[in-house]
């Protein structure tokens, strides 16, 4: 697979890359064909024939019906599409049925972030982690609304369905890490639902099973928050600088008096902090739409330790 | 040559406010809407300047998520609801269909006045609820986020429900017009093919609309009643709403560019002097189009988890309706053969209408295979397909077809120096804005972000992002000097005579405004509407 991409087409890391790009081009050059045809028997004509002052009047002759002509202006793009049809049609089935042997990974989407959770039972939020060649079957659903799961480099998309089951599967080519996308409308936060996949060498893949889910106890509390504020996706709505996104910023978020919906009002102390992660839904501050998931579950102890130490140093 | 304007026309016969209020006159009628469509294009223009600007830069720097989301509904309801599908049926339709084929007015004129109403009440209405209650959507309207938001959709979907009743009776009032009120002599093949094009439109819309109003009243259900028809949690399909959707909205597209072909077809024979290429299948293909437009409804939904064969099936559907496109292209351009070209100001539009159409439906076929469509679908690059089908190709026409007509409703030419600046202006600045979203499309952008930091691509996406914005700024130059020169043309341009351009049709042999019973006693029908090999016309305002 080539890692740097062509003219239209991003570079191509899976399996059905290649593939999906050879109709593209097939269909770019064909239809490049086409209408520079168009075009040119268009200025071709409007030079020949444009009006010229001497014969400014009178009747034009020229044919307004030809048999042959319009048989095969009909019968060479049907026959054009035909096989656009075709092609596209079993690279679409290929796409659609997963090896036997693929790893099933569980993606759930939800405003506006990705969980994903692994054969082994442990789990990561907006960061996929695949090995490199071997086929991997997505198992998608939504907690909300409507989701889209979609990877440019590797050319798959599929909708993401609250209370229903949609799947696509992959096989990455190249270790790296890759752009992963909600492309289907889902509201305020559509445009930060970025994930990453990241795909890993066999070696480097075997090492992260074989680590397991273990939270690294040898880095300070403040330093693991930081690393779960992006990787636990709560940049997706809390900003660190003071701006208001679809939460409240977490700067100077510790130690503040805050009103909430229902009119009552606290001040955010560590008990406040770990409450608003665990089940947001029961103090809503005024202002914001109650929208945030509960992290109860998502998260070990520690890892709550580490945010609420991480808020905490951000004054 | 000086032309003289006529006393009494369908614009000052009768005069005053109340004879236009309650006016039974087709012309009347077309004229109040096209001022309406006109206004509602030039809103939701102002629009799309806006969401161009927030996009020129990868942060969300200029307006909020929240904000952006609004906007993008409020341009595309605007521009579908209210701009294109009313634009050249009831515009242009009303103010033309009755004339082109000698009758005095529509089948059925106090409907036609009521359907105006039902469009300006139906259209304060929603940009009020849009505006006041947030809706944030998108056009769309998909559930289930459509049923959990928090922005007035049902307010909004009881606007879509009142417009679409004044779609549907000018659909009905033109398919009764055609069959019942053409003159003697004007047989279904005499017909000129811009009232092809509008037949098939009605068709379309009598069948299509209600789908819609029954789509939208199961949404008000849903979100009142909590029936559940859409909702997971209660048994029902969030995917059912998508069926039910583009049942109406893709046959829709073609409500929308099927009376623009017909003004094409109008435009390259009148400017090539020429009688039409292939009448008979230009005619026939409109129907074609309007038939199978009902069944390709499923290539929007190609990854929403609809069954291989399903997805399939529309798929080679979908590749069946691009070749009476083709057909008609190809028909356009054997018009112009052996012609007498005059690039006047519709001429342009009708060239430019070519290449923008082109590229519009040659980029539908990467999106109708199905491995391709996977890769670009809810990218920029559809956002690219449907501005050149939609804009490069039904506005264009509907501009064409209002340079072409200006001096029939007004009785006066516009500045036509101006106009070419302008046509051309509006070519470069439109290829200028959608060329460059094809690429950021097909190199993964997903369309309705407001920001694209953090992203791999997100310097490429920066220049793209950039052309489009800048050339965003070269159309909205392009139609300020547009609205100038055609405003300023009602009042002082030069008489154009009834026949400016030497035509054949029947509303250039009444003169130019057309007088309020459209024609001094019984047109006289001598010749079909394309007979420049045997009929010799001279044009009331040439060039020269």
């Amino acid at each position: 697979m080539d890692s740097t991409g062509t003219i239209f087409m991003p570079p191509g890391s899976s399996t059905i890359a290649s593939e999906v790009d050879a109709l593209f081009y097939f269909i770019f050059w064909v239809g490049l064909v086409f209408f520079v045809g168009v075009v040119t028997a268009t200025l071709y004509f409007v030079f020949r024939f444009r009006r010229r002052k001497q014969e400014a009047e009178g009747v034009t002759t020229g044919a307004t019906h030809n048999t042959t002509l319009e048989i095969v202006w009909t019968v060479i793009p049907t026959i054009l599409v035909f096989i656009v049809f075709a092609w596209s049609f079993k690279t679409y089935l290929k796409m659609n049925i997963a090896p036997g042997e693929a790893i099933e990974i569980k993606a759930t989407g939800q405003k506006w972030f990705w969980t994903f959770d692994y054969p082994d039972g442990r789990n990561t939020m907006n960061e996929l982690v695949v090995p490199v060649d071997q086929p991997v079957e997505m198992l998608l659903s939504s907690k909300d609304v409507i989701h889209s799961f979609y990877v440019p480099n590797f050319r798959v998309k599929m909708d993401v369905l609250p209370n229903r089951y949609t799947s696509l599967w992959f096989e990455a080519t190249d270790v790296g890490t890759y752009d992963l996308f909600c492309a289907e409308y889902c509201g305020k936060g559509h445009s930060e639902m970025l994930a990453v996949v990241k795909v890993l060498s066999e070696d480097d893949y075997a090492e992260w099973l074989a680590k397991g889910d273990v939270v690294d106890m040898n880095i300070p509390l403040p330093e693991l928050g930081e690393q779960l504020y992006t990787s636990k996706a709560c940049n997706a709505c809390h900003s660190l600088d003071g701006s208001k996104l679809v939460g409240p910023t977490f700067k100077g978020a510790f130690g503040s008096t805050v009103k909430h919906t229902d009119g009552s009002s606290a001040i955010t102390d560590e008990n406040y902090l770990r409450q608003s992660i665990m089940d947001p839904q029961s103090q809503v501050i005024e202002g914001y739409a109650p929208v945030m998931p509960a992290y109860q579950g998502l998260l070990k102890d520690r890892e709550i330790d580490g945010l609420v130490a991480y808020i905490k140093s951000l004054k | 040559m000086t032309n003289v304007m006529p006393e009494k026309s369908y614009l000052n016969d009768p005069k005053g406010l109340r004879s236009w209020l309650l006016t039974l006159d087709h012309k009347r009628i077309g004229l109040m809407y096209l001022f309406g469509v006109m206004f509602f294009f030039f809103i939701a223009g102002l629009l799309a300047v806006l969401i161009r600007l927030e996009l020129l830069t990868p942060g969300g720097d200029m307006v909020s998520a929240d904000t952006y989301n609004r906007l993008f509904t409020l341009h595309g309801a605007v521009m579908i609801f209210l701009f294109i599908i009313p634009s050249i049926p009831a515009a242009l339709g009303n103010l033309f269909l009755p004339v082109m084929i000698g009758a005095r007015d529509v089948a059925f004129p106090r409907l036609n006045l009521m359907s105006w109403y039902i469009y300006v009440l139906g259209s304060i209405f929603s940009i009020y609820v849009m505006v006041r209650g947030g809706v944030d959507t998108g056009w769309t309207f998909y559930t289930p986020y459509s049923s959990s938001t928090d922005g007035a959709i049902i307010a909004m979907g009881l606007g879509v429900f009142i417009l679409g009743f004044s779609s549907i009776l000018t659909g009905v009032n033109f398919i009764v017009t055609v069959h019942k009120l053409r003159a003697p002599g004007i047989s279904w093949f005499k017909m000129p093919l811009f009232i092809w094009g509008l037949y098939a439109t009605a068709i379309i819309q009598v069948l299509a609309t209600p789908v819609l109003a029954i789509t939208m009243v199961m949404l008000l259900m849903e979100r009142t009643l909590g029936i559940g028809i859409f909702d997971p949690a209660m048994g029902g399909d969030p995917v059912l709403f998508q069926h039910f959707f583009w049942f109406y909205s893709h046959p829709a597209v073609y409500i929308m560019i099927l009376p623009g072909m017909g003004i094409i077809s109008e435009l390259v024979s009148v400017f090539s002097h020429r009688k039409i290429f292939g009448y008979k299948a230009i005619a026939f293909s409109s129907l074609a189009i309007a038939f199978i437009s009902f069944l390709v409804w499923g290539h929007h939904m190609f990854t929403s988890g609809q069954s291989q064969f399903a997805a399939m099936v529309f798929s080679f559907l979908t590749f069946l309706v691009g070749v009476p496109s083709g057909i008609k292209v190809f028909n356009w351009i054997a018009t112009m053969y052996k012609g007498r070209i005059d690039l006047r100001t519709p001429m342009l539009y009708v060239l430019s209408f070519f290449t923008l159409f082109v590229i519009g439906g040659l980029t539908g076929i990467f999106l109708g295979a199905l491995s391709v469509d996977i890769h670009l679908h809810d990218t920029y690059f559809i956002v690219a397909h449907f501005h050149y089908v939609m804009m490069g190709g039904t506005v264009i026409a509907f501009l064409g077809g209002m340079h072409y007509w200006w001096p029939k409703i007004w009785g006066r030419m516009y500045n036509e120096k101006l106009a070419t600046i302008t046509a051309v202006l509006i070519f470069i600045g439109f290829n200028l804005t959608f060329l460059p979203q094809f690429l950021l499309g097909s190199k993964g952008m997903p369309r309705r972000y407001y920001m694209y930091e953090n992203m791999e691509n997100t310097a490429l996406f920066e220049q793209l992002h950039g052309l489009s914005t800048y050339g965003s700024w070269v159309i909205l130059v392009a139609f300020l000097l547009m609205g100038y020169y055609l405003i300023h043309a009602i009042f002082k341009g030069r008489p154009a005579g009834a026949n400016p351009w030497g035509a054949l049709t029947l509303e250039w042999q009444t003169p130019s405004p057309v007088p309020a019973h459209n024609f001094e006693g019984e047109p006289e029908i001598t010749h079909g509407p394309y007979d420049y090999d045997t009929v010799d016309v001279h044009p009331t305002f040439p060039r020269d």
